[in-house]
């Protein structure tokens, strides 16, 4: 497979998945919203922060409104990582690699586009048109995975696909996570009130984490909830999950189960078993934020890595790799 | 709910291919005519929109050069098709065999003895003072003697009702994708037309397509791409969806190396070697060490790896010399020196304003003629002189008279019509016709094409950059 082709599939599944991403959290805040006082800047700033886009943000906007936050988050042209864009880019990347993908793949991101697309210029959108906007890309993404599942061969690009999926949906968990515990433990007041629980629900929702975390834990609680988004081997989204299938797929990408024949497979492997040989409280004590904080780190050294190993493999080309601004 | 009607139908002035001059309809278009009755305006118009969706659902946009990048447009579709009878089919598809057979001779003799020169056949200067000749190509033989694999000859019908090749287009011809895409539309529009009319079918024209190029090379598995300017090109639509129908690898010039004169694409696991390439990028650009110094989308040292024979590049380079506007003037002369036999699919009438009786001519009568610059596509660079106003005839004037060379003129021939759906209407509208052949180890001919459509009332000019759509081309099968 060309390395370009393998690059361009690689961002367009971490498009869709920010994008997935980005619809749920802001799905999950509206209705949170609604069962909390109408303090805008305490609920829709973590929002912003979790994208890691606050800078850009407060550079465009003089402050925090839920209108404002909505917008930029979800049509703004301005900013790179918004819905919009997230989706535009996707297709633009799908549409560069048709000839590697199905045209039942290729037909739904497109039709995810002139979704987005006709709703971005549709003024003044009431809060349900909204919420099923939301709905409607989070279906729309779902299905692109459904049928990349159903219709993809297990070749190299599904294994990159896979990747740029894997290590997106680790890097979000972990924001949620880092945005949403300290905003939590940062109001003592309410610890252990009604409220509280709604909030750490909601966190956990924003992840689609709820109905299993409840399953395995059944109380609601702040170190609970932490270890099932970093720790657990089995829930699709908590970092480790990702990067234990991450794993596997450059294992298939790179032929050697052993060791690490590349430096993508070796930084994986070492933040892998950073998390494997950890317990929740370790991390506690070392201080939530900083640990997420090396953990998003080390994802971007990781995605610097695959980069550096399959797309860009000789001197003759030279070409900037996507990325997210942290 | 009012059935569709055709009595307020125009005819008049122009051949139909539906309808004879008293209004009867020919018989190719019988059964369809016959279903089209049973549908009311505001049905038929139901269809119509659903192609529209369906063209946006599958991609299939283009942009416009002059627009910005971002603005997306569909080659839109009309649900009537243009209807061919078999014997029709028949004489065409002899036509343009012999047509290409005749060219592909002509275009290795200029490269190589260029006996057509010497024997004053066509004016030696013309060829050699052609933008599109490429002297680098002297004394060289492409694979299996073959230049023009793949053809895409824009025909008309006149009023009287024959065909006539507009231009032969044998450099990188575009538009086969909107063939096999809108036969699939269609199938979903009208499909038990198709059960009961007997058409032929074109899906098998990537499977022909992909065997061609792999005759081309003695390899057992040979690695074929498909190379594109990219995304942002007008036709990436169609390189992508040839190079998926092929299973072949869709390249940018940026994915190719050149090593010791071999051509290699850039893969996840090293080098890959490739054996011939399907390019759509043109001559002036695949390579920056020989042609266009500033081209990105080439490759350096592509032509060397060429000329060793080292890759195969379909279409041959230097083809374009054909596709000259006043080289295409001789075309009459060319067949009957290399096959000894005459033009089967005539050409349009041409005057050369480099030969001064007909510059003289052309200068005097350019309010009936259409003039054409000889390097020009796409319906740039040419005088409509009915439809043009003086102060424009006057301006070509000028431009002839500083390089006749650059400028020729044909009689104004009035386009044959097909109805098509305009405004809640049906009216007829001018077409042109483009059928794709592939040369491989015989011609070919794909019992279809692209029908052009100049969807403005009384328009002419079908080019998709200007206006026009495009309608799915049923050749019968009896």
């Amino acid at each position: 497979m060309l390395g370009r082709v393998a690059n361009t599939i690689y961002w367009m599944n971490r498009y869709l998945e920010r994008a997935e991403n980005y619809a749920r959290f802001m799905d999950v805040n509206y209705n949170l919203s609604l069962e909390l006082p109408p303090d805008e800047v305490a609920q829709w700033q973590p929002l912003v922060l979790i994208t890691g886009d606050w800078e850009l943000f407060t550079s465009l906007y003089p402050k925090v409104e839920k209108n404002k936050v909505i917008y930029f988050l979800t049509f703004d042209k301005n900013n790179p990582n918004s819905i919009l864009n997230c989706i535009s880019s996707a297709r633009e990347n799908a549409r560069a690699v048709r000839a590697e993908i199905t045209k039942e793949v290729w037909e739904q991101i497109n039709a995810l586009y002139y979704l987005v697309k006709n709703s971005a210029v549709k003024k003044n959108q009431t809060d349900k048109q909204l919420r099923l906007f939301f709905t409607d890309i989070k279906n729309g993404c779902q299905l692109v995975y459904g049928m990349y599942y159903a219709t993809i061969s297990r070749n190299e690009g599904w294994h990159f696909a896979k990747l740029g999926q894997l290590i997106e949906r680790a890097d979000k968990t972990s924001r949620v996570l880092d945005a949403k515990y300290h905003f939590l433990l940062k109001s003592p007041k309410l610890i252990g009130s009604s409220l509280d629980l709604i909030q750490w629900a909601a966190l956990l929702k924003s992840v689609s984490a709820y109905d299993m975390y409840r399953k395995k834990y059944g109380k609601l609680t702040p170190s609970g909830i932490a270890e099932f988004l970093i720790l657990d081997t089995e829930f699709p989204r908590s970092i480790l999950a990702c990067l234990l299938s991450a794993e596997r797929c450059l294992v298939s990408l790179s032929g050697s189960s052993v060791g690490f024949s590349n430096n993508a497979q070796k930084q994986l492997g070492v933040l892998k078993s950073q998390l494997e040989y950890v317990d929740i409280n370790d991390i506690i004590a070392q201080g939530m934020h900083e640990y997420l904080d090396h953990i998003q780190l080390k994802l971007n050294a990781i995605s610097s890595a695959i980069y550096n190993s399959f797309f860009s493999i000789t001197p003759y080309v030279q070409e900037s790799s996507q990325s997210q601004k942290q | 709910m009012p059935k569709l009607n055709f009595s307020a139908y125009d005819t008049k002035g122009f051949y139909d291919e539906m309808f004879d001059e008293n209004q009867n309809i020919r018989p190719n278009y019988q059964l369809f005519a016959e279903r089209l009755q049973k549908l009311s305006q505001k049905k038929l118009n139901t269809l119509q929109h659903a192609t529209d969706r369906a063209q946006l659902s599958l991609g299939m946009t283009f942009n416009v050069y002059s627009d910005n990048q971002g603005i997306e447009r569909i080659l839109h579709l009309d649900i009537i098709p243009r209807i061919i009878g078999n014997s029709e089919w028949n004489q065409l598809e002899k036509g343009l065999q012999q047509r290409i057979k005749a060219l592909n001779l002509f275009i290795q003799d200029i490269y190589n003895d260029q006996k057509v020169l010497k024997d004053k056949i066509i004016p030696k200067e013309m060829i050699l003072s052609s933008v599109s000749y490429l002297k680098e190509l002297e004394g060289f033989k492409p694979p299996k003697d073959i230049w023009c694999h793949i053809t895409g000859s824009d025909l008309i019908k006149g009023g009287d009702g024959k065909y006539y090749v507009l231009e032969d287009n044998l450099r990188c011809p575009s538009g086969v994708s909107y063939m096999l895409e809108n036969r699939e539309i269609l199938k979903r529009t009208f499909p038990e037309l198709f059960e009961k009319l007997d058409v032929k079918p074109v899906y098998n024209y990537t499977h022909t397509l992909r065997d061609t190029l792999e005759s081309l090379v003695d390899i057992d598995k040979p690695t074929v791409v498909v190379m594109t300017p990219g995304i942002y090109n007008s036709a990436y639509f169609e390189h992508s969806y040839l190079a998926q129908q092929m299973g072949a690898a869709l390249v940018e010039g940026r994915d190719l190396v050149v090593k010791n004169d071999m051509v290699y694409m850039i893969t996840t696991h090293g080098l890959q070697r490739v054996d011939v390439i399907y390019r759509r990028v043109d001559d002036d650009f695949i390579d920056p060490e020989v042609f266009n110094k500033k081209s990105l989308l080439g490759t350096p040292g592509l032509f060397r790896a060429y000329l060793k024979g080292h890759v195969v590049l379909v279409n041959a380079p230097g083809t374009g010399v054909v596709d000259d506007k006043a080289v295409y003037a001789y075309i009459p002369r060319i067949i009957k020196y290399y096959l000894g036999e005459d033009m089967i699919l005539p050409n349009v009438k041409t005057y050369i304003c480099d030969e001064e009786s007909d510059c003289k001519y052309v200068i005097e009568n350019i309010h009936n003629l259409v003039v054409k610059q000889t390097d020009a596509s796409g319906g740039y660079g040419m005088l409509i002189g009915p439809k043009s106003t003086k102060k424009e005839q006057q301006e070509f004037i000028t431009k002839i008279k500083a390089k006749p060379r650059n400028y020729i003129a044909q009689p104004m021939i009035n386009l044959s019509r097909v109805p098509t759906i305009a405004d809640n209407t049906i009216e007829g509208r001018h077409v042109d016709l483009r059928p794709y052949a592939l040369y491989g180890d015989s011609i070919k001919i794909i019992p279809g094409a692209l029908t052009r459509v100049a969807l403005e009332k009384g328009s002419i000019v079908v080019n998709s950059s200007q206006g026009g759509g495009s309608k799915d081309t049923w050749v019968l099968n009896s």
